[in-house]
């Protein structure tokens, strides 16, 4: 299985590398949602106070395109019904997609919050370093894993364009709050405290252990359906 | 006679409707058998049932020594199934591709390499992305996956579609190659002249069953 996921993450990076469709796509567009956000509340004491909130945000919408773009690259030319008549491990492909997304992503997540700190004077405490840190890993884990699970749901049916935000957006809002509230902490937003953040860290915790065990499972019946 | 596929009075059903209705048919090893029928005839079904894509209702089926219906990973991991589609990554290059395709199976890398060369895509093409180019060497490039897997039962989808004389001329070779060096073929193909000519035996295919020479069901 995880030499399938090695196999399957390294070939999806690859074709990044070669299309770059998050460099040149994905990443302006993100940086854009950040702009239009900044224009749309129209302060400085808003936008600092909702920073966190916006990160999350862009990050969710960015995340519909690269879930789009994963299975795009699969079904073009019928790769999907390649692999499945190959017999490679369903666990594996779906750990492997997971893998990839979940690097193009951490690059995602690093440019939205350089944008935050330069387009909504958001500053980053040394005190909230690890949960910060801790608080992307585990949110970008959260929505590489969900992403990839439900990208091979409605990347079989018709319409799957639409379909895919109809069904991603409200499972992966556990991981919003979450790293919403844990940002907030780590960022001392609002007055919170870094402790006050770690609890939103378990959810999240929680929420990577249920889709990696479950889309582990899961991945295999959804693509063969 | 080494039976590669043996089915008997295999049933096939898409949602309600049965698209193989009692298939019986054998081939053996290195044979190459033509499918050829009217379109909804059954062709493709079979292929898909054959490659463990289409599950199997009712009857019995034994594909490579093992039992489709309880060891559908062992079929399908030596079965090479090339439909309307390559299974190719269009940004990715040919040699990468068949790398690809072939560390699935874990294949070594001469064994690549020998694929590469066995569709005469070793010199000038490797390097090249699977976008730039023609039909014909997508083909060829998906033909390389095959090998490149150690597929040894190959079913193939109107091979021939969207290739020009040379290309066809080139895939036909490819195959008498490939069925000389031990790989079982069944084609589905409209282009009965050509198809006909390449294949060992032709077996006519009719509403989801296999037909005599004198038009009974098999």
């Amino acid at each position: 299985m995880f030499r399938v996921a090695r196999l399957i993450a390294a070939k999806d990076l690859r074709v990044e590398l070669r299309s770059r469709v998050v460099t040149n796509q994905v990443l302006p567009f993100a940086a854009i949602v950040m702009v239009m956000f900044a224009f749309a509340l129209n302060s400085d004491a808003v936008v600092s106070r909702v920073a966190p909130g916006l990160v999350w945000l862009a990050t969710l919408f960015s995340l519909l395109i690269l879930v789009q773009r994963s299975f795009a690259i699969e079904n073009a030319d019928g790769a999907t019904d390649a692999l499945r008549a190959a017999g490679v491990d369903p666990s594996g492909i779906f750990l492997g997609k997971a893998m990839a997304l979940a690097v193009q992503l951490a690059v995602l997540e690093l440019v939205l919050l350089v944008s935050a700190v330069v387009l909504y004077s958001t500053e980053l405490r040394v005190g909230g370093i690890v949960l910060l840190l801790v608080t992307f890993v585990a949110a970008t884990v959260g929505l590489a894993l969900v992403g990839t699970l439900y990208g091979g749901l409605a990347g079989g049916v018709r319409g799957r364009e639409t379909l895919l935000p109809l069904l991603l957006l409200p499972v992966v809002a556990p991981v919003l709050i979450g790293a919403t509230r844990a940002t907030e902490s780590a960022l001392g937003t609002g007055g919170a405290t870094v402790a006050d953040g770690w609890p939103w860290v378990g959810l999240l915790a929680v929420f990577v252990a249920l889709f990696s065990v479950g889309g582990t499972l899961a991945f295999g019946p959804l693509i063969e359906e | 006679m080494d039976p590669v596929v043996h089915l008997s009075n295999a049933v096939a059903v898409l949602g309600q409707f049965p698209v193989l209705a009692g298939v019986n048919l054998t081939v053996n090893r290195g044979e190459i058998v033509l499918l050829q029928g009217p379109n909804g005839a059954g062709k493709t079904s079979l292929l898909r049932l054959c490659a463990g894509l289409l599950p199997l209702a009712r009857g019995e089926a034994v594909l490579l020594g093992c039992d489709l219906r309880t060891q559908r990973e062992a079929v399908r991991s030596r079965v090479g199934l090339l439909g309307h589609a390559n299974g190719l990554y269009a940004d990715l290059t040919v040699g990468e591709n068949v790398r690809f395709w072939g560390a699935t199976v874990g294949a070594s890398k001469p064994e690549v390499q020998a694929a590469l060369q066995r569709m005469g895509l070793a010199q000038r093409l490797t390097d090249v992305a699977v976008s730039r180019l023609s039909a014909g060497q997508k083909r060829r490039t998906a033909l390389a996956c095959l090998i490149a897997r150690r597929a040894e039962l190959w079913l193939l989808d109107e091979p021939h579609a969207g290739l020009d004389a040379a290309a066809r001329d080139e895939l036909d070779a490819t195959l008498r190659d490939a069925a000389a060096a031990g790989a079982t073929i069944i084609v589905a193909s409209h282009e009965l002249e050509r198809a006909g000519a390449l294949a060992t035996r032709v077996v006519e295919v009719v509403g989801g069953q296999i037909r005599t020479p004198h038009g009974e069901v098999a």
